[in-house]
């Protein structure tokens, strides 16, 4: 894993896998032997039991995207594979960080989460912690932010993607 | 997967235990033979053997049953099947597990497990074999519930055996096989070929090829002045042999066989040209260097037949037809991918060649005549040994080849006997080279060649070993000769890790490193002789014959030869690590100038 939250350049997969025990590992496993970076990994079951969704950045620069797929797809548990164009993706990501902002700061602080919409979903005599989930840029921007005031502690979850909907259709 | 042999299937359900269901589904699979050996955690399936028609081949470690199994599925096209232990037995498989998936060796491995409630305790003889070998594996399961067992053997061989081919290995916990624990109850009842297939959602491989690619390829073929067939192991797997000498023959193609194609194409017809790579010889892997059109069936573009890469075919278009789609793109663009069996995309590129015609087809003669001149110019040669030297390995191979059926099986070790073997023998029919040749497993031979055997008993089994391997596996002849299984070990003994020696001696300045073996140490004949086999020695080169065909008349008990070879004596040609092919070394005496005119 990186630390950066926005690789220079990057493949957005969502793969589709059976909810079985040991399929994350496989597929990490498959990273690692091929030596294949991943930026951020998000997993969770799908509305169908049967079925999971990783989402996985992937760093382009490692391998080829062709290759990560096809070897992706070799995996017998993997089902469908999806790559993302980041232009035609909604993608979202969780952030909670925890801010120092003692009476002095604390105004400052509200403002800014109040501007990107964040939640204060924690409070301290001189701590907030804060969520927001947004596209994976803004939370960029507000821990930008944050940092001056004092980040004590800040967790993201890895982002999430769905292809972004066609729209044309409904136009004409 | 046959609904015929499922008998099972509409009949009343049936109690039984996990063993007893696990030992029914290999019959039901059509296994007749098992390689393995039992200890605690697969005791229980132990017990159900007795009472099942198959045969159990008790070998005397681990990585000798995996290597059974690999040599019984190259010489009968079924998988191999290796049951073991939990624990050390399943790290001692793991090696012949990445050989079959280097090789894509069609093999089933089960191994014993720690009962469900124990795993994860750090039990006696756990190990957590399905992280060891998810790598090595085309698809690993950790079975947890009886009733899964049939399930779960179906899934294993459809994967095993379709696609392209791989090790599948199963781990079976202790308790859900085990008569004295209730986890083992379960009632029997057969999946079909349906109820498989929707169990492996993702797994749909691709077999036909793409009809607008078969086109294209076909007129490349036509167009083609310089063509060359590419055939890999993948060919054998397909058994696609005879489509593709079809298609050879109506194209006019010149065709290379790589070390694990060696079998798939027969070296004495005319089109011909032997084993590219490394050793290949000067022909074949010159006529892929210059040519204008690479046909890759079933091949990979293994870094033993590219040499340096950005060097490599320079010229040539590629169309490259492979069952796993992963392969196309993998190492070179092909010009024209085709995903499916190498078989069926053969016996399509023929009709679509018919549908162009032959006399479309460009000239190939100055290309055919090129090659001749070269074939004649730069053939495999040596210098036979002086009187009172020790033999050359070469001809020991040549007599080995002559004095054996044209049918003989040869099985060899990883080195430099082996490319001599691939070199010297003259393959008439295919799966009849049964060689380790992704991962180079030193002491493959005599278990491959005692698999081997035992799938084909009415055939001459031959491993051809050097003494570094040999010493590595030998004890599988216990095995061999208790089980009766009469295979012949020629050990090319020529006391050094030869291929390392030849390293040192031309990259490392002759500065020899931890190669010397002694040839003496062990001694061979007496050896063989406690384990139950028959042994000679062989020094000179008179002596060569007559102890071929001793060996060769003996069926009741295997046999090991010794031949004591010149340790000097080194592979030609070569391609020097990290140069192009053009860089090729034909003999002792050039010095790897490129020599193409």
């Amino acid at each position: 894993m990186n630390r950066s939250h926005q690789p220079a350049r990057h493949h957005l997969l969502s793969v589709l896998v059976e909810n079985k025990a040991g399929v994350l590992a496989r597929v990490a496993s498959l990273f690692a032997r091929r030596g294949y970076n991943i930026y951020s990994l998000a997993v969770a079951p799908t509305d169908d039991e049967r079925l999971s969704r990783i989402t996985i950045v992937a760093d382009a620069d490692s391998a080829p995207l062709e290759q990560i797929v096809k070897q992706l797809h070799k995996l017998v548990n993997v089902i469908k594979i999806s790559e993302l164009d980041p232009f035609d993706a909604v993608e979202q990501e969780l952030m909670l960080c925890t801010v120092n902002a003692d009476a002095a700061t604390r105004t400052q602080v509200l403002g800014l989460c109040d501007v990107f919409g964040a939640r204060i979903i924690d409070v301290g005599h001189n701590e907030l912690t804060v969520s927001l989930c947004d596209v994976p840029a803004r939370l960029d921007d507000l821990e930008d932010l944050l940092a001056p005031f004092g980040l004590a502690l800040v967790q993201r979850s890895g982002r999430v993607a769905l292809p972004r909907l066609d729209r044309s259709s409904a136009l004409g | 997967m046959g609904e015929q042999r499922n008998p099972a299937s509409s009949a009343e359900p049936v109690a039984m235990n996990g063993g007893q269901a696990l030992v029914k589904a290999l019959e039901l699979e059509g296994v007749e033979v098992i390689f393995g050996l039992p200890g605690g955690c697969i005791l229980p399936v132990y017990d159900p053997i007795l009472d099942s028609p198959i045969r159990h081949i008790l070998v005397r470690h681990e990585q000798g049953a995996g290597h059974m199994a690999e040599g019984y599925a190259h010489a009968t096209g079924r998988p191999g099947v290796a049951m073991v232990t939990s624990g050390p037995a399943a790290t001692n498989i793991v090696t012949p597990l990445c050989d079959a998936f280097m090789d894509s060796i069609p093999m089933v491995v089960i191994t014993g497990q720690v009962a469900t409630a124990a795993i994860g305790t750090d039990a006696f003889q756990e190990c957590d074999t399905i992280g060891i070998t998810r790598s090595v594996t085309k698809h690993n399961e950790l079975v947890t519930r009886a009733q899964d067992i049939p399930l779960a053997v179906r899934q294993a061989f459809h994967l095993a055996t379709t696609g392209r081919p791989g090790p599948v290995l199963l781990d079976i916990p202790k308790d859900i096989v085990d008569p004295q624990h209730p986890n083992s109850a379960m009632e029997w009842r057969w999946p079909t070929d349906a109820e498989v297939a929707a169990s492996l959602p993702g797994y749909r491989p691709t077999t036909k090829g793409h009809p607008r690619k078969i086109r294209e390829a076909a007129q490349l073929i036509a167009d083609a002045r310089r063509p060359v067939l590419y055939v890999g192991g993948g060919v054998l797997k397909a058994r696609g042999a005879e489509a593709l000498r079809e298609l050879a023959e109506l194209a006019n193609l010149p065709v290379v066989t790589t070390l694990m194609a060696r079998g798939a194409f027969p070296d004495d017809h005319e089109l011909c040209l032997g084993m590219p790579g490394m050793h290949g010889n000067y022909t074949a892997v010159t006529a892929m260097q210059e040519a204008d059109l690479l046909i890759a069936l079933g091949s990979r573009f293994d870094d033993r037949v590219t040499g340096k890469l950005d060097g490599f075919a320079p010229d040539a278009k590629i169309i490259h037809i492979d069952i796993d789609p992963a392969e196309l793109g993998k190492v070179r663009r092909p010009d024209v991918p085709i995903v499916g069996d190498a078989r069926l995309v053969t016996v399509e590129l023929i009709a679509a060649l018919r549908d162009i015609g032959a006399e479309a087809f460009a000239d190939r003669t100055p290309w055919r005549q090129t090659l001749s001149g070269w074939r004649e110019r730069y053939p495999l040669t040596y210098e036979q040994s002086e009187p009172g030297e020790l033999l050359k390995p070469q001809f020991v191979l040549e007599q080995l080849r002559d004095r054996s059926p044209e049918d003989t099986i040869v099985a060899p070790g990883v080195g430099q006997h082996q490319m001599w073997a691939s070199q010297y023998w003259t393959f008439r029919h295919p799966y009849t080279w049964i060689n380790s040749g992704g991962l180079g497993t030193m002491g493959f031979a005599v278990p491959a060649a005692i698999g081997a055997k035992a799938g084909m008993p009415a055939r001459t089994v031959w491993a051809v070993d050097g003494d570094g391997c040999f010493q590595m596996t030998a004890q599988e002849l216990v095995t061999a000769a208790t089980e009766r299984i009469p295979v012949k070990i020629a050990i090319l003994n020529n006391a050094y890790l030869g291929m390392v020696r030849q390293w040192q001696e031309m990259f490392y300045e002759e500065r020899y490193s931890e190669v010397y073996l002694s040839p003496d140490l062990p001694d061979y004949v007496k050896w063989a002789e406690a384990m139950g086999c028959v042994g000679l020695r062989v020094e000179s080169p008179e002596e060569v014959g007559p102890a071929i065909d001793k060996a060769n008349s003996i069926n009741d008990r295997p046999v090991v030869l010794e031949f004591r070879t010149d340790s000097s004596e080194k592979v030609f040609p070569m391609v020097p690590p990290g140069r192009t092919n053009s860089q090729i070394i034909v003999g002792p005496d050039d010095a790897g100038e490129e020599v193409v005119q």
